[in-house]
């Protein structure tokens, strides 16, 4: 056992964990957070994408004990208390998911691309969006969504 | 997934970690994690420790170096698409921008990349075309390792047991050089099915100089010297491209598989050695 200390959404929690528990199963089976998913097994869906330390990363493919020391943010941690995050309204408004299972991954790369690129054209959110695979929608309205939370911030800051 | 169970260690120092290594055979450095953690989770790897290189301050950071520029093993390749010392390398920013995706980019390191010497990888082409140098540390002191002598075969290169790379150093390019580096990739997995850089320097009107590296399309990556040959000296035409191009890849030992045949991807090796080329002129 590695202790570990990882600051999720704010909160720093201090934990033992088996070296080889990747950070998914850490924030879904440690601290029960379970809006990060698992969609594969192979590093390519993007189900699982988190904030570490500002970037977004693949939580199946960090290892826990790597945040160690880290600051995390997960799909939870993105609303103001019951004001949604633009994103989560745009993916709202636009239909940009259907079953749901790949939408906290989209929303968090989502987020990432947004933070470097506040105004990306569709190509560049397609690009940005690599990363994650959804089995529903088509991709239309997941990009019509992200474009939605874009003007809407780009509107915010404006004001 | 979960992979088999190991013990975790971040030494803080490259004599710690070479310490840590020499003690246990099937110890296994960790850098990123992109290459490693995806088949330990298959247990297609189950190291006994890993050696986290996160916290040994020296492998990070891309710095100028005598004209050219020294890239730390554990620089990330988002990192390495923001560094102002590797705009000039126009191949590199190519592949590094393309690499994967988003969070690939954000964790794989330079140094992890070559390291695992995957045949599909991108950066070994660039780093052929851009005439690198690989500086290691090992219990035997350090080494500079050139590029050429570099890639040995499949998931194999010149690092020895125990040794550890440090940073990787890219030349100043000569004037009128330009690179380009272009990629057929892979629909599911992004990988390279065939990849090539291009470095190609013009003077008075003809290609004074070339290098072209090859990746994706065998066991190991390559440079394609006899495209080399044919090219320096010409005018950089697209006719004199497509004439350098054409046998580009007779007699290379080609993989085929059921995403690319072997004569098929032997055929895409002139196709994207001409964009390459073509690219890397065209930015002059
Ligand atoms: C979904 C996905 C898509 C990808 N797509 C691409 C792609 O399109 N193109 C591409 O090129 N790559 C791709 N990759 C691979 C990615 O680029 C890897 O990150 C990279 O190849 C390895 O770097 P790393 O830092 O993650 O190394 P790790 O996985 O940490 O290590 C890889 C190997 O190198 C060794 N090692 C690491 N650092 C050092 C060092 N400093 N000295 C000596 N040995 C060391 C390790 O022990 C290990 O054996 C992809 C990976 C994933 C998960
Ligand atoms: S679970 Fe699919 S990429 Fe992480
Ligand atoms: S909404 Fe079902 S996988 Fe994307």
């Amino acid at each position: 056992m590695t202790t570990i200390t990882v600051t999720v959404n704010g909160k720093s929690y201090t934990r033992d964990v088996e070296p080889r528990t990747l950070l998914v199963h850490f924030l879904r089976e440690n601290l029960s957070l379970t809006g990060t998913h698992v969609g594969c097994d192979t590093s390519q869906c993007g189900a699982c994408v988190v904030h570490m330390d500002g970037v977004s990363v693949k939580s199946c493919t960090t290892l826990a004990v790597q945040a160690d020391g880290a600051s995390v943010t997960t799909i939870e941690g993105l609303a103001n208390g019951t004001e949604l995050h633009a994103l989560q309204e745009g993916f709202w408004e636009k239909h940009g998911l259907q079953c749901g299972y790949c939408t906290p991954g989209m929303i968090m790369s989502a987020a990432d691309l947004l933070k470097n690129n506040p105004n990306p054209t569709d190509d560049e959110i397609r690009h940005g969006l690599e990363g994650n695979l959804c089995r529903c929608t088509g991709y239309e309205n997941i990009v019509r969504a992200v474009r939605y939370a874009a003007e809407k911030m780009n509107t915010v800051n404006a004001d | 997934m979960i992979p088999s169970a190991f013990e975790y260690a971040t030494p803080a120092t490259l004599n710690e970690a070479m310490a840590m290594l020499a003690a246990d055979e099937d110890a296994k450095l960790l850098a990123g994690g992109h290459s490693l953690l995806p088949t330990m989770k298959l247990r297609l790897a189950a190291p006994t420790k890993l050696i986290d290189l996160r916290k040994i301050g020296e492998l990070r950071g891309v710095s100028a170096s005598g004209g050219g520029a020294r890239i730390g093993a554990m620089t990330t390749y988002a990192e390495a698409t923001a560094s102002a010392a590797l705009k000039g390398y126009a191949a590199l920013i190519d592949a590094t921008s393309i690499i994967g995706d988003t969070q690939v980019r954000n964790r794989g390191t330079i140094g992890g990349a070559m390291a695992h010497g995957d045949p599909a990888a991108d950066l070994p082409a660039v780093m052929l075309a851009l005439g690198a140098t690989v500086n290691v540390i090992g219990s035997a002191g350090s080494r500079a390792i050139a590029i050429d002598d570099f890639f040995v075969g499949m998931l194999t290169t010149a690092l020895e047991e125990g040794e550890i790379i440090t940073s990787i150093d890219l030349p100043a390019l000569a004037a009128g050089t330009s690179t380009a580096y272009v990629k057929f990739a892979n629909p599911a997995s992004g990988y390279a099915m065939v990849g090539v850089a291009a470095s190609v320097t013009m003077s008075g009107g003809k290609v004074s100089a070339c290098r072209i590296g090859l990746t994706g399309a065998g066991p190991s990556a390559t440079r394609l010297e006899g495209v080399e040959q044919a090219l320096t000296g010409s005018d950089g035409s697209e006719a004199s491209i497509a004439s350098a191009v054409a046998n580009a890849g007779d007699g290379l030992d080609i993989l085929g598989d059921i995403h690319a045949g072997e004569d098929y991807r032997r055929a895409m090796v002139s196709v994207y050695a001409k964009r390459a080329i073509v690219a890397a002129i065209a930015r002059a």
